[in-house]
């Protein structure tokens, strides 16, 4: 079977007009990111939206960026940092565990939103046409606000605790910021497109996400592994964006070194097989939502 | 392609399988399990290629098949047909909201589609904040959405609430709303599915008004429509489409008639012979025709009525009315007034009923024609109550260059005559 694809045709008369080609899909699909750029507006509306109607509905709006963190720094720091006693780099357990579940959090709240995004734009999808890239993404930078509240709540406890970062560890924290939303990203476009196909992904998801956080270092330091494990952690992009996050801020542990190289590798795989994957599934979406 | 033409479609075809709706709830795990048995089957369902037991119970259903057509810049198309003809699906299609399985469509200049208002509405934002949501999602830019913002609250009617959550407005509002951001798209194609005009009778009118003006702005229109009366007063040319195929395409009035009388012929009531028992009398066959108007002028009702005997029965009456599409009763002629009585002989007669120059009389729009027998003292025998629908053009009556419509101004045109009184003498 021949393979054709969605193509633009420049015609020769007039610059301005271009002439659409509507053509059966098959197979992988270009990505077409330029596209992407044309509806840039359209990506901020989404995420103006999903940010002012949900900082519009609930009186703890706001509220909840923070006691979402907050809460399971108390938790963390009564049973595992007390009770069970597990080592943490030196540094006091609360602030430890906090500094991983910044970053966690922000991660888990991308993914969620990015892997139902579809669905729940499900009368979108049906009803107008524009690249469905821009749905997810959208569900990704929509996580942000909630992170810089929870993020002023970490300095108001470095205060407290009196730990001060330098300011070239501060500036890591940009491109760990950046991995930790194409890691997001990746893997949501990924359980976004099943999703919109399967519905049990929905149950999925929210599983994955606890184990998941089990499997990075919130919770207790990635140090409590030898090498080669240590580095093998780095498959787990997350483990590399914790462990930065934890050095750039608090100066502690291990500098971004091979773990932090491996995650950076494995998000990179995942951002684009997630493209490649999303493109292909996307001309169904609008039949089987 | 041709510089002339907007739309080029050839070939265009999209089947939907109906067993889908049990591969709908497929599970991911059911998929992750058959990977153990079969790794290439279950890597190529995750794909989207499917070659599993379900496919082989699922049947298929072509919504749009072989489906060709041109239009030309600033033309304005209807696209009709009975529900489940595969219109939605080609206007789906021509949006890239779905993707055609078999043939092409090329189109030339940007895109505006209308399927529905309000995609996008959220409830909890304003309406001020919902024009500007709405109008992004259908591919306005902001800065026309500045632009064009007064004249898309002015249009709507509700000023007064644009900065209450939308919530609150009641379901007319919202509607008056939407369909006010989606009028003022500002595309060189727009597809556009009738059902949109909502509301009120006063918003309807200006809905119609604003298709109609955009229509004549220069704009290329494809217009889905169900109020054939509205599809021949804004289109050129219509497409007709049955069970998803191109039944006839051409010029707006002969699609537009075709397609009613294909409807009376295949119309429920009109199983022939269509018989009293009682009185063995009934209807062998009837035709209703709009003939003449080829210079034009007013049309002639024309039905051509084969009367079916048992055997020879004296003093039939043959009656015929008119009701509106609202089922409004236009007229009721019954024999008893008319005195059109007649002698039955065994066997099929046949009768011509003609009310020249119909047109002259009524209102633009459609009606029902009715035709029923009856015993002389008013007995009804067996009625056709949908003998046939005809569509009439009406007349400029009063040479203004407007033709009355029945929805408006009601079924009859009568002659008015307004003048200044004569000064009454001291």
């Amino acid at each position: 079977m021949t393979r054709f694809s969605l193509r633009t045709l420049r015609t020769k008369n007039s610059s301005a007009e271009r002439v659409l080609l509507i053509e059966p899909v098959h197979g992988w699909v270009p990505l077409n990111l330029r596209e992407m750029w044309a509806y840039r507006e359209l990506l901020y509306f989404l995420i103006w939206r999903d940010i002012k109607v949900r900082y519009k509905q609930t009186l703890l709006g706001a509220a909840w960026a923070i006691i979402q963190p907050l809460f399971t720094m108390v938790i963390f720091s009564i049973f595992f940092g007390g009770l069970a006693k597990i080592p943490s780099d030196d540094i006091p357990y609360p602030i430890f565990s906090y500094t991983g579940l910044l970053p966690w959090t922000f991660f888990a709240t991308a993914l969620t939103n990015a892997s139902r995004s579809l669905v729940r734009d499900a009368n979108l999808l049906k009803r107008v046409y524009f690249p469905r890239l821009v749905i997810p993404l959208a569900g990704v930078v929509g996580a942000l606000p909630d992170f810089f509240l929870a993020f002023l709540i970490l300095l108001g406890m470095m205060v407290y605790y009196g730990l001060y970062p330098t300011a070239i560890s501060l500036l890591w924290l940009f491109p760990l910021l950046l991995l930790g939303m194409l890691a997001a990203l990746g893997i949501g476009l990924w359980l976004s497109a099943l999703y919109v196909r399967y519905r049990d992904v929905g149950y999925i998801v929210p599983f994955l996400i606890q184990s998941w956080m089990y499997l990075t270092p919130v919770a207790y330091p990635s140090s409590l592994l030898d090498e080669p494990w240590r580095t093998l952690y780095g498959l787990n992009p997350m483990a590399g964006v914790v462990e930065g996050f934890r050095w750039a801020l608090l100066h502690k542990g291990q500098a971004p070194g091979p773990m932090t190289a491996v995650s950076a590798l494995t998000t990179i795989l995942l951002l684009i097989s997630g493209l490649y994957f999303f493109r292909r599934m996307e001309h169904i979406f609008a039949d089987v939502v | 392609m041709p510089p002339d033409l907007a739309v080029q479609v050839a070939g265009l075809g999209k089947k939907y399988r109906i067993g889908a709706l049990q591969d709908r709830s497929r599970m991911l795990v059911e998929v992750l399990s058959e990977a153990t048995l079969w790794p290439v089957r279950a890597a190529r369902s995750l794909l989207g290629r499917q070659r599993t037991r379900s496919e082989l119970t699922t049947s298929i259903i072509w919504a749009l098949r072989d489906v060709s057509f041109e239009v030309e810049r600033g033309e304005v198309m209807g696209i009709i047909g009975p529900n489940g003809a595969g219109k939605s699906t080609l206007l789906k299609v021509l949006t890239r909201i779905t993707h055609p399985d078999e043939g092409y469509a090329r189109i030339r200049g940007r895109v505006g589609s209308l399927l529905e208002v309000g995609t996008g509405f959220h409830a909890e934002l304003t309406g001020r904040e919902n024009i500007y949501l709405n109008g992004a999602i259908l591919g306005m830019h902001r800065h026309e959405i500045d632009r064009k913002f007064d004249e898309i609250v002015a249009f709507s009617g509700v000023e007064r609430f644009i900065d209450t959550p939308v919530k609150r407005y009641s379901s007319g509002m919202y509607l008056r709303l939407a369909f006010s951001v989606a009028a003022h798209l500002e595309t060189d194609i727009l597809l556009v599915d009738e059902v949109l005009a909502v509301g009120d009778a006063e918003f309807q009118k200006k809905c119609l008004g604003k298709m109609s003006r955009v229509a004549h702005e220069g704009r290329t229109v494809l217009f889905v429509g169900h109020n054939m009366a509205a599809v021949q007063h804004l289109c050129q040319s219509a497409i007709w489409l049955e069970r998803g195929r191109v039944r006839q395409h051409g010029p707006v009035e002969d699609v537009i008639r075709a397609y009613l009388s294909a409807l009376d012929a295949e119309s429920p009531d009109t199983r022939f012979p269509l018989m009293n028992p009682q009185y063995g009398v009934g209807f062998a066959d009837c035709r209703v025709h709009l003939v003449g108007g080829s210079n034009g002028e007013a049309r002639t009702l024309r039905v051509e009525l084969g009367v079916l005997a048992e055997q020879d029965t004296p003093r039939i009456g043959i009656g015929l009315g008119l009701i509106t599409e609202t089922g409004a009763v236009v007229t009721t002629l019954d024999a008893k007034i008319t005195n059109f009585i007649f002698d039955m002989q065994k066997g099929v007669n046949r009768f011509v009923l003609e009310v020249p120059e119909i047109e002259r009389y009524l209102a633009a729009g459609e009606y029902m024609v009715q035709v029923w027998l009856t015993l002389p003292e008013l007995t009804r025998l067996i009625e056709l109550d949908r003998a046939g629908l005809i569509l009439l053009h009406g007349r400029d009556m009063f040479g203004t260059g407007r033709v009355p419509e029945v929805h408006r101004h009601g079924p009859l045109i009568l002659p008015l005559e307004v003048r200044r009184a004569e000064r009454a003498a001291h």
